[in-house]
């Protein structure tokens, strides 16, 4: 018994009238975990009850305090009926579990109902008595830190990055459940709700144990997402990056020598070396054990077994050939197939992918590593599944070489952003798409049937996780070998994701190919004090600043090759004479040493260091494509022979809206691909820049097919001007302005080109310009448009039909915006949704058309509503679509709006002066833990002296404090400071800031607490009377925010960073005034101190530490 | 082809304070986008008029969603649904609870009954003001009246803090208040003349000096309301009727209030002429008080008892005030007159009052 978990109910207030006779409530509690239920007393006739229950404990599982949810659920006393539940509260218990995040949760939460949403909030106190568990044989992975952010997050740094870890779990989804017929809405919702909670919770832990295994402490770019499959049941999966992390504390001298200081002496000295170890030590043996024990409850793949082993054939015999007649589509964008009779248009798009070479390079990449062959993954190659058919001995064999295999299999990093030195060269965008049909095993006989842990009702599902981590496998394998042929061998800004209608099944994964720097890698299996002895030699930190760890890694950047690191991700990876795709190559236009494409893709944030001339913006291809209605494999079939020329026409836009921007490169590339029943639709999202390393691109040139009549040319030639004048308008508009190249012999490196002084040149100057550059250019050959080609009409009206953002405002896909860093406090998260209809029978063109003005219209009206923060950049700017139902489009937006001044502030001078500021805090962190406490107690001493309105730092330091109470040597402090705390939260409530950016603009990042991942269904059968369609979502998706909030809150949080809403599926059904929507959101909750206040703050615990000790000594 | 669902949620939510106001002015959202594309915004933002009506639907729903919150102010700080900036919800609340005086003057004094609130169709049509407009601010009329109905101590101070109002907005409920308790006349042809803040400021001076709370002020242990009148007050006030049924203690006073104001001021003879009348006027107004009934009629018989004699007489408000400063002082130095202290707190605020009203 590792743990024991402690709950205590304190209050409610703002409860509903239950009863209509007294309009009043009989409110009671009872308290969940496991098998394992509490009930407060009934606290009679009141809306705002004290129920002060004692400490309710509970003596769990570590692993199943990784699983379970706390459940509280909220009901009204009836003497003669069933009692009425009023509402639930699910807490996530695994921030308590990690040493380094939350301590306690305590403060308001929402109480929420499935059909009534938000009813009130109830005041709960929950703490977490961990005992350290030395099993060897443990299956939880307690300890290990998961971030939602795709970088090292601030105020860690990153001892070594260990690799690409996935999971995933199935179960039936219980909405398709027999017993669905006879249950209310509300129970099923509920099941639902408890279900994803418990597998989300699975999820974590297994991925937990596998970077336990892998020698890591953390989860980086942590991406968690459901598949709703209907009848076939409900996927989760994740994806994440597996890190070694340390707190940049306590020893500021391995901040400064990081190649001295030997790394091992920092992991034992850290806290969270200890895991680490602990799972290493475990190694070899633990995933037999697992095989033996834990069989019975988990679902796990990616432990082999033999028993998984024995099932699988008969399983798959029956499902691969159907994967496979639906391959065709596999390869997606397909330049050369689709092309070579097409139109001549040059596609010199960075994206890689192909047909028939995928598949060569997959299998040389599997004979190339023994391993792979053992693994299922490559068996599509062959057609079979013979790896799996393998005999004990081969699993025996993998088990051991597992922990080594996981890092190499996949060299992928769900990482967006990189420290200093990591990325060495980028080499484009690598994606890979594959249509699958989905099928529900109807024999029970092929699984065992085994209850799901703890779940009232029996799965038979226990073999679908191989098929789906199959096909994952197969789409992972495309894409390594994808990045093989751009000579990467990584992949980084790795993301995966589905689109599901009906039983047809779109996987799809992307990335970005890279070569990276193989010391922050490990490249070998090594035990466990063989890697300890070689610790890599960089420990670098990444932070808002880039200039810490800067000194360290330079020396060693040193024998890799020497290139500044503003350009050196642009040179090519791969070798020149053998270019993968068509390209023009041309000497960089920063260093002029190394060849750089033309234009760059890719699906990660611009590198800090980047040079990059003027501002970036928002690009998007849009596109939507109609489908005959069709079922089963025909229906795949049509779908994947629809799937390259989707893509190709995207890429066809975005390139042509890059061109119209005067840009060369693209981040956060990514491309959306929805089905529907009657259509496809195609959304890729972009943040466009100029790089300065790369050649300035040519203009569009339109060209008429047959120079016949005159009206036809000045058509063509007003489209001309058109065009050329929006590049001019936009080139000045972004600032873009490169500096002045010569011309020269490619291969003689020139000085550094000299920077021409910033001025905008006239309209007529600067168009002249574009002609001329067109016509000596001989390289630079302008993209030419056909304008015969019904295609190229489209385009061309697509591009200029692109509203211009409005003055003073910015947007991007991406962290940060170039060119802009003064960011004031100001921020402003928000989601929109929109729905549209569309008529039936329409063209593709009209569908097109429709579904531009869409976004376009989305995109005005936020630009509208956020006109009062102007002048402000639209960061992150994340658009899914979904095609929830025939003829209906859902466009979601999530974004944060940031304000920032105008003028440049003197950044060198704010940025030593944050760096020192850091220094301070960090020396002083763990001092400054058992002080704030005591700030606190003197606050709660005598709380008349403090205001009534707690300062909102100050209410965190509060709460904070109580959250530490547990490390609080004097029992009576505590409850006196919780009280204090309570009274505190009654009064105001404290304000959460909400981004989906991994930062806070003026802020400090003082501690993670832990990772938000929140599922909510909300269903009404009074749509009309919640105000149609609208009023319902926009009440649930604040309610979602209400908790979220209040969540982050109770933690001891003031903000939620890297935040995003990951799925929102929306029903309706007005004809008999219902709706149903599922929200799941995620996002790590944090402590951010205001960097104004910081130097306030850490004077005030260098006060507050002569208090203590004074203190101490007294006591 | 329309657009089916359309909503946006901030983390801080949005409100426009233009688009509040044209919401509690009952405008419909067509309306409302109307008078925002005349107000020049679409310009200003290169906004288009399909963005506008998005912009204003999904305002008006948020509005729709806080409004059962503003229905208790103090429920909007500690409210978790929506993050709203401490000052943004002191400008919903006080926006909220604002009202047109033209409206309030329409039912002030009125009970605020359902039969009341059925007129109002009437009373929007009278003042131009939407019948949607009117039902809110009728309701907060009557939301306030109850939960102040019920409280102890200081008026004012209680609808500030449960509403959350500022100084001002509070001081003019607490009117609507008492005069809602009271039910005084304020409707009759005779009373049109005098606005809303005339009688804000009466009933200040009322609430002020004449309620049980007024007397609680000075020995601070009252925990009564300020709603009520002093009763013991009232009774006392028919002991001043001595000034008039005393015809010596009349004539005394005759004299005193004549000899002071002789030679300052033109219209000498009317105020000795008139002066029985006009004391006869004061003293029984201030007889008849204990009467509910006759407290309804307040505001209406100073107008006729006092202020539309004197208006005949084409005084001066320097002349009325010069009046009853003499008026009041006089009777103190009346030998057999003993009421000093009633008479003070009477004439008081009959002073204050009479002089706010004496205006056109």
């Amino acid at each position: 018994m590792p743990g024991k978990l402690k709950a205590k109910i304190v209050a409610g207030r703002h409860l509903p009238v239950m009863d209509r006779a007294s309009d009043l409530t009989d409110a009671f509690v009872e308290v969940k975990f496991g098998n394992t239920t509490f009930k407060t007393d009934v606290y009679p006739k009141s809306l705002n009850p004290q129920w002060n229950s004692e400490w309710f404990k509970f003596e769990v599982d570590d692993e199943d305090l990784q699983d379970e949810p706390l459940q509280i659920t909220v009901l009204d006393h009836d003497t003669y009926s069933a009692n009425d539940a009023i509402g639930k509260v699910y807490i996530d218990i695994d921030p308590l579990l990690c040493s380094e995040a939350a301590t306690v949760i305590s403060g308001w939460l929402p109480i929420y109902d499935t059909i009534h949403g938000i009813r009130g909030e109830i005041n709960v106190l929950v703490k977490v008595d961990l005992f350290n568990d030395l099993n060897r044989f443990r299956q939880s992975s307690c300890g290990v830190k998961f971030f939602c952010t795709t970088s090292i997050p601030r105020c860690y740094r990153a001892v070594m990055v260990h690799g690409f870890v996935e999971e995933l779990v199935v179960n039936e989804d219980p909405e398709y459940q027999w017993i669905d017929r006879i249950r209310t809405p509300r129970a099923s919702n509920e099941a639902r709700q408890r279900l994803i909670f418990l597998m989300s919770g699975e999820l974590q832990r297994k991925i937990g144990l596998k970077v336990l295994e892998m020698g890591g402490n953390a989860v980086v770019g942590y991406l968690q997402c459901f598949d709703l499959e209907g009848e076939s049941g409900l996927v989760v999966r994740a994806i994440g990056t597996a890190c070694t992390l340390e707190k940049i504390s306590t020893f500021p001298a391995t901040a400064t020598h990081p190649n001295n200081s030997s790394p091992s002496k920092d992991m034992k000295d850290s806290p969270q070396a200890a895991p680490s170890t602990l799972g290493c030590r475990s190694t070899h043996s633990s995933p037999v054990h697992s095989a033996s024990s834990r069989l019975s409850q988990g679902f796990s793949v990616s432990v082999p077994t033999l028993l998984f082993a024995g099932m699988k054939p008969r399983h798959r015999s029956s499902e691969v050939p159907r994967a496979r007649q639906c391959r065709p589509g596999f390869g997606e964008e397909a330049p050369g197939v689709p092309l070579s009779s097409g139109p001549p248009t040059p596609l010199r798009a960075q994206t890689f992918s192909s047909f028939s070479p995928s598949k060569s390079y997959s299998r040389q990449s599997s004979s190339s590593d023994t391993e792979l062959s053992l693994t299922p993954k490559t068996g599509m190659g062959s057609g079979g599944s013979a790896g799996k058919e393998a005999g004990p001995l081969k699993a025996l064999l993998r088990q051991q070489t597992q922990s080594a295999l996981e890092q190499r299999e996949y060299p992928f990093f769900t990482l967006t952003a990189f420290p200093p030195g990591f990325l060495l060269h980028v080499g484009g965008v690598v994606s890979a798409r594959s249509v699958k049909l989905l099928d529900r095993i109807h024999n029970p006989a092929l699984g065992n049937t085994r209850s799901y842990k703890l779940l009232d009702w029996n799965s038979f599902t226990a073999d679908e996780p191989e098929t789906r981590d199959a096909w994952w496998e197969e789409i992972r394998q495309e894409i390594k070998s994808h990045a093989k042929a751009l000579g990467c061998h990584a992949v980084v800004g790795y993301s995966e994701s589905t689109s599901i209608c009906e039983e047809v099944c779109i996987l799809s994964a992307s990335g970005t190919a890279a070569v990276l720097s193989s010391r922050f890698m490990q490249d070998g299996p090594l035990d466990t004090e063989h890697r300890l002895s070689r610790q890599p030699l960089c420990v670098f930190s990444t932070g808002s600043e880039r200039v810490e760890g800067d000194m360290g890694s330079s020396a060693s950047l040193g024998f890799e090759e020497v290139v500044s690191p503003g350009c050196g991700f642009c040179h090519i990876p791969y070798d020149e004479l053998n270019i993968p795709f068509p390209a023009q190559l041309t000497y960089c236009y920063c260093c002029r040493r190394y060849k750089v494409p033309d234009v760059l893709f890719t699906t990660i944030d611009l590198p800090t260091e980047a040079n990059v001339t003027g501002k970036g913006c928002l690009i998007q291809a849009r596109l939507c494509r109609t489908k005959k209605k069709a079922q089963g494999e025909g229906n795949a079939t049509a779908i994947s022979s629809l799937l390259p020329f989707l893509e190709y026409e995207l890429h066809t836009q975005l390139m042509n809206k890059l061109k119209l921007r005067g840009m060369n490169a693209l981040f956060g590339l990514r491309i959306q691909i929805s089905v529907g029943e009657t259509m496809l639709l195609g959304l890729a999202s972009a943040t466009g820049v100029y790089l300065t390393a790369l050649p300035s691109p040519g203009g569009i040139q339109i060209a008429g097919k047959t120079p016949s009549d005159i009206t036809y040319e000045q058509h063509i030639s007003t489209m001309q001007k058109k065009i050329n004048d929006t590049i001019d308008k936009n080139k000045e508009l972004y600032e873009i302005n490169p500096p002045e190249v010569v011309e020269e012999i490619i291969g003689s490196p020139i000085p550094e080109p000299r920077q021409r002084s910033r001025l905008f040149r006239s309209h007529s100057e600067s168009s002249d310009e574009v002609s001329e550059l067109d016509l000596s250019h001989g390289k630079k050959d302008a993209f030419v448009l056909e304008i015969d080609d019904t295609d190229a009409v489209e385009d061309i009206h697509a591009l200029l039909t692109d509203s211009p953002t409005p003055a003073g405002f910015y947007s991007c896909n991406t962290e940060i915006m170039p060119g802009i860093q003064n960011w004031t406090s100001a921020i402003q998260m928000f989601t929109s949704v929109r729905v549209f209809r569309l008529n039936a029978n329409l063209t593709n063109q009209g569908l097109n058309k429709i579904f531009s003005d869409l976004c376009e219209n989305l995109l005005k009206s936020l630009y509208f509503k956020l006109r009062s923060m102007v002048p402000c950049c639209l960061c992150h700017l994340n658009f899914t679509v979904a095609i929830p139902e025939d003829e209906l489009i859902q466009v979601a937006v999530t974004a944060v709006a940031m304000s920032f001044d105008k003028e440049q502030p003197l950044e060198n001078g704010k940025q030593s002066g944050e760096k020192t500021l850091i220094k301070a805090i960090t020396e002083n962190d763990e001092q400054l833990q058992f002080n704030l406490e005591l700030n606190a107690e003197t606050s709660s001493h005598n709380p008349l002296s403090s205001p009534k309105g707690l300062s909102e730092v100050g209410s965190h330091l509060s709460a904070r404090a109580s959250s530490l109470e547990k490390a609080s040597p004097l029992p009576e402090g505590r409850s006196r400071s919780l009280r204090s705390n309570r009274s505190y939260s009654g009064s105001s409530v404290a304000v959460v800031k909400m981004t989906p950016l991994s930062f806070i603009p003026g802020a400090k990042i003082i501690k993670y607490l832990g990772i938000i991942n929140m599922f909510f269904i909300r269903e009404t059968s009074s749509l009309r009377e919640e105000g149609g369609v609208s009023g319902f979502l926009h009440t649930f998706i604040a309610e979602v925010f209400a908790m979220v909030r209040a969540h982050v809150a109770a933690l001891g949080g003031n903000a939620v960073v890297s935040y995003s809403m990951k799925e929102c599926v929306f029903m309706e059904n007005p004809n008999k005034n219902q709706a149903q929507c599922l929200i799941n959101v995620s996002g790590d909750a944090v402590i951010f101190v205001r960097e104004s206040e910081l130097e306030s703050t850490s004077v005030q615990t260098q006060s507050a530490t002569t208090h203590t000790s004074n203190g101490g000594e007294g006591t | 082809m329309s657009v089916e669902l359309d909503v946006f949620v901030g983390n801080t939510t949005i409100m426009d304070k233009e688009v509040y106001q044209l919401w509690l002015n009952g405008y419909t959202v067509n309306d409302a986008v109307k008078v925002r594309i005349e107000g020049g915004v679409m310009e200003e933002c290169e906004a288009s008029a399909e963005v506008l009506l998005s912009d204003t639907m999904d305002q008006y729903r948020t509005f729709q969603m806080c409004e059962r919150l503003l229905h208790h102010p103090a429920k909007l700080a500690n409210q978790l649904l929506f993050q709203i900036p401490p000052d943004r919800q002191a400008m919903l609340i006080e926006r909220y609870y604002a009202f047109d005086d033209s409206f309030v003057r329409e039912v002030l004094g009125k009970k605020l009954s359902k039969g009341t609130k059925k007129d109002l169709d009437d009373v929007s049509i009278k003042t131009g003001i939407t019948l949607k407009s009117c039902r809110r601010q009728f309701d907060n009329f009557k939301r306030v009246f109850k939960v102040v109905e019920e409280l102890k101590g200081p008026l004012v101070e209680n609808i500030r803090q449960h509403f959350l109002l500022p100084d001002q907005l509070a001081r003019d409920y607490a009117a609507i208040v008492f005069f809602a308790n009271h039910r005084f006349e304020t409707g009759k042809k005779k009373l049109q003349y005098l606005t809303f803040q005339d009688f804000a400021f009466c009933a200040g001076q009322l609430i002020n000096n004449w309620t049980v709370g007024a007397v609680g002020k000075t020995n601070n242990m009252m925990e009564d309301m300020d709603v009520d009148l002093d009763k013991e007050f009232l009774q006392d006030l028919k002991d001043l009727k001595i000034l008039i049924t005393d015809k010596d203690l009349l004539d005394q006073h005759k004299n005193l209030v004549c000899t002071a104001l002789r030679g300052k001021t033109n219209v000498f003879n009317e105020m000795e002429a008139n002066f029985k009348n006009l004391s006869r006027g004061l003293v029984n107004i201030a007889a008849k008080l204990i009467n509910a009934k006759d407290v309804r009629d307040f505001f209406i018989d100073l107008v006729e008892k006092f202020i539309e004699p004197c208006r005949s007489d084409k005084l001066t408000s320097i002349d009325v005030n010069l009046y009853l400063t003499h008026y009041t002082n006089s009777a103190h130095i009346l030998d057999t007159f003993k009421h000093h202290a009633v008479w003070t707190r009477y004439m008081g605020v009959i002073k204050s009052c009479i002089l706010r009203m004496y205006h056109d």
